[in-house]
């Protein structure tokens, strides 16, 4: 039975609406208050059922629900025989609370999207070597699966025959199909585009790395700020103060009306709901745009932003370096470069490995007698040539002549941030390359979008030698950039900012090199492209390590954290607003106090869904 | 102990986290620190002692309060 009325709750409130409005018709229409009377006594009846059932189940596990000031309100309404009342706020209350859950479930949207894309159904191989449907959760560990065009990805997985292509958005937020082959790497809710594969489960269900951003990002729309988990506080002791408060009113002025209308008024719908719906909007925005924000307190840190550091090498820069500048110095260049080859060929130097991919096809020479130079580089003979390959110190040892047309090109690559590589044959200066490691695409153009949403401070920490990061400082408009570091003093140099300066910083870096300064920061954003590792130790997870996702990310906790202050100043501001026209004034009574609340619940959640559409302008 | 994940129906007011949270605390044999209730997602997650417990009773405490339990998930800690 109760749990019948529960369950027909909207049909209910339906009922009772029509109820007052047949009432209130014939009253109009015949003048005939009977009629109008019995109607809105039945509504009432039908109306408060409901929720007196939830009052009553709420104070069985000791709380002091609002269905428990609205189900007293009604009976007091009862019994001073205001029965337009009682009608009128029992259904509004219900009414409320079925728009109030359909608009919840419009901002729930964004991230009932991310879990409808989880698997159901795995193919599993049987003992017979059938392949049978079965429930994902019965797939375990070491099962063999089948996974076919189209279908999605039950679990994460080694791929054991067949090849294919996969769309990994799901996880990366890249749409572009990856191609897998025997022994690549599968995870659970990406989409097989095509061809057939067998892949064996290494990881199941809730371990997988979509089970666990699914996790994180639920986890994360429940998470409580400190300011929100005073309004819990607060709201478990609002409820019964007000309960206390309108018996006192009732006890002393004897007017139950009075009383009775300071309960409906005091009722804490919009303050206990804004909060969490700007919460789960905008960390559902983030989710679709591939961000996860990790809870309300990272957002709160987020927002308030003074600082943000970054590593530079596979941060800002791509992490490959490649050559950016090339001078060539006499004839035969084919047959130098091919030396050139040879020599770096044998070298595990990165920057030979960024030379051999410039210089590409060649001819390779058996090379002799190689001499490595500490500091300058290698000196080696090739086909009776005496090669040396290194820097300008490297040069003037060897005795080669360098002209003022070299020395100008020099400076100019100096300037421009390239590491020198200089060859020279039989003590004769041939090529000169400049090898840099390049800025990643945009990131100049983001790194201008964080500035004008007043990030005061863009600081950049890096392991190479001071020139180059200042040239790299220089192109990007940095406020201040700091070479020469080790893993620890970034990480020194991060404990400085946030203990001796008092700024609120996030760091972002690679995830694996740079853990003490990610831990360290208020927030830390993990640009590693092992997804795991990135999502672990991450504040804020930019999925598939886009850079250009960074002022997306930024701009949103900002909105959401606006978005918030707004939703509890609408709650607040209604609450004093009622009360102030109930002792200031007489035209505030029971049925205009549940339509401004339930108004005002219902302004804050549509305040919170626009943080879906949000978009950095 | 095990850990279970209970799906419940569509939660509207934040006033039920309450008192389905205050529900499967006051069961014996729950671990009351485990027990959270995810409002967004409409779940519930707690440990149990499963020799003391079942997960049926569980459902049972949050139906007498007037909610579904859609699905529910039981694993081994």
């Amino acid at each position: 039975m109760q749990r019948q009325i529960l369950r027909n709750k909207n049909k209910i409130a339906l009922i009772s609406g029509i109820l007052i409005a047949v009432g209130f018709l014939s009253k109009w229409i015949q003048d005939n208050t009977d009629i109008l009377t019995w109607s809105l006594i039945i509504a009432s009846l039908f109306g408060v059922a409901p929720i007196a059932i939830q009052a009553y189940q709420a104070l069985r596990v000791k709380v002091v629900s609002i269905d428990v000031l609205v189900t007293i309100a009604v009976i007091g309404a009862f019994i001073i025989r205001n029965y337009e009342e009682a009608a009128i706020v029992t259904f509004l209350f219900l009414f409320g609370a079925y728009l109030e859950q359909r608009t919840l479930n419009k901002t729930r949207s964004a991230i009932k999207e991310l879990t409808e894309m989880a698997p159901e159904s795995a193919l599993r191989q049987m003992p017979n070597g059938e392949f049978e449907e079965v429930e994902v959760d019965e797939v375990d560990v070491g099962d063999i699966l089948l996974v076919k065009t189209g279908a999605k990805i039950p679990v994460d997985g080694t791929v054991l025959y067949g090849e294919g292509s996969v769309n990994e958005a799901s996880i990366t937020g890249e749409s572009l199909p990856v191609s897998k082959e025997k022994g690549s790497k599968v995870y659970a809710g990406t989409i097989l585009d095509n061809g057939t594969i067998q892949i064996s489960a290494d990881r199941v269900g809730e371990d997988t790395t979509f089970g666990k951003i699914i996790e994180l990002v639920e986890e994360a729309q429940d998470s409580k700020s400190e300011a929100e988990r005073f309004i819990d506080r607060f709201s478990k002791y609002y409820t019964p103060a007000v309960l206390v408060l309108g018996f006192v009113v009732w006890l002393f002025s004897s007017n139950l009306e009075l009383a009775i209308t300071i309960l409906v008024l005091g009722c804490p719908g919009a303050l206990v709901i804004g909060v969490p719906v700007s919460n789960v909007a905008g960390i559902g925005n983030g989710a679709r745009h591939g961000i996860l924000l990790k809870g309300s307190e990272v957002i709160s840190d987020f927002s308030s932003l003074d600082t943000m550091v970054f590593d530079k090498t596979g941060t800002l820069t791509v992490g490959n370096p490649s050559v950016a500048e090339r001078e060539y110095y006499g004839d035969n260049i084919d047959e130098v470069l091919g030396y050139l080859a040879s020599v770096e060929r044998e070298s595990d130097h990165p920057l030979a490995k960024a030379v051999l991919a410039e210089i590409g096809e060649t001819t390779f020479s058996p090379v002799e007698n190689t001499e490595v130079v500490k500091g300058g580089g290698v000196v080696a003979t090739v086909d009776g040539h005496r090669i040396a390959v290194g820097n300008v110190a490297l040069m003037e040892r060897e005795g080669v002549e360098i002209d003022e047309k070299v020395k100008a090109d020099i400076a100019r690559c100096e300037r421009n941030g390239n590491s020198l590589v200089l060859t020279a044959v039989d003590g004769e200066l041939k090529v000169l390359m400049g090898i840099r490691d390049q800025l990643r695409p945009g990131v100049k153009e983001d790194l201008q979008r964080l500035k004008k949403l007043r990030v005061k401070n863009l600081i950049m920490l890096s392991g190479d030698n001071q020139g180059t990061v200042d040239v790299v400082s220089r192109e990007l408009g940095l406020t201040e950039a700091h070479g020469n570091m080790l893993p620890e003093d970034k990480a020194a140099y991060i404990k400085h900012l946030i203990e001796e300066e008092g700024q609120i910083v996030a760091f972002v870096g690679d995830g694996v090199n740079d853990s003490p300064s990610l831990a360290l920061a208020h927030i830390g954003i993990a640009m590693g492209s092992g997804t795991d590792v990135a999502i672990e130790t991450s504040d804020v997870v930019l999925m598939n390590s886009d850079f250009g996702r960074l002022p997306h990310a930024l701009g949103l906790a900002k909105a959401i954290s606006r978005n918030m202050k707004q939703n509890i100043f609408i709650a607040v501001g209604v609450v004093l607003l009622l009360l102030a026209g109930v002792l200031f004034s007489d035209w505030v009574n029971m049925t205009i106090g549940m339509l401004v609340h339930e108004g005002s619940i219902l302004l804050v959640i549509l305040n919170g869904m626009r943080l879906l559409r949000y978009k950095l302008r | 102990m095990k850990k279970a994940t209970l799906q419940l129906e569509t939660l509207a007011c934040p006033s039920c986290m309450q008192k389905i949270e205050n529900a499967v605390k006051s069961l014996d044999g729950i671990d009351k620190d485990s027990v959270k209730v995810l409002f967004n997602s409409s779940k519930v997650k707690f440990d149990f002692d499963s020799e003391k417990l079942s997960v049926e009773a569980v459902e049972r405490a949050i139906n007498a309060l007037g909610y579904e339990v859609e699905k529910s998930q039981v694993r081994a800690k």
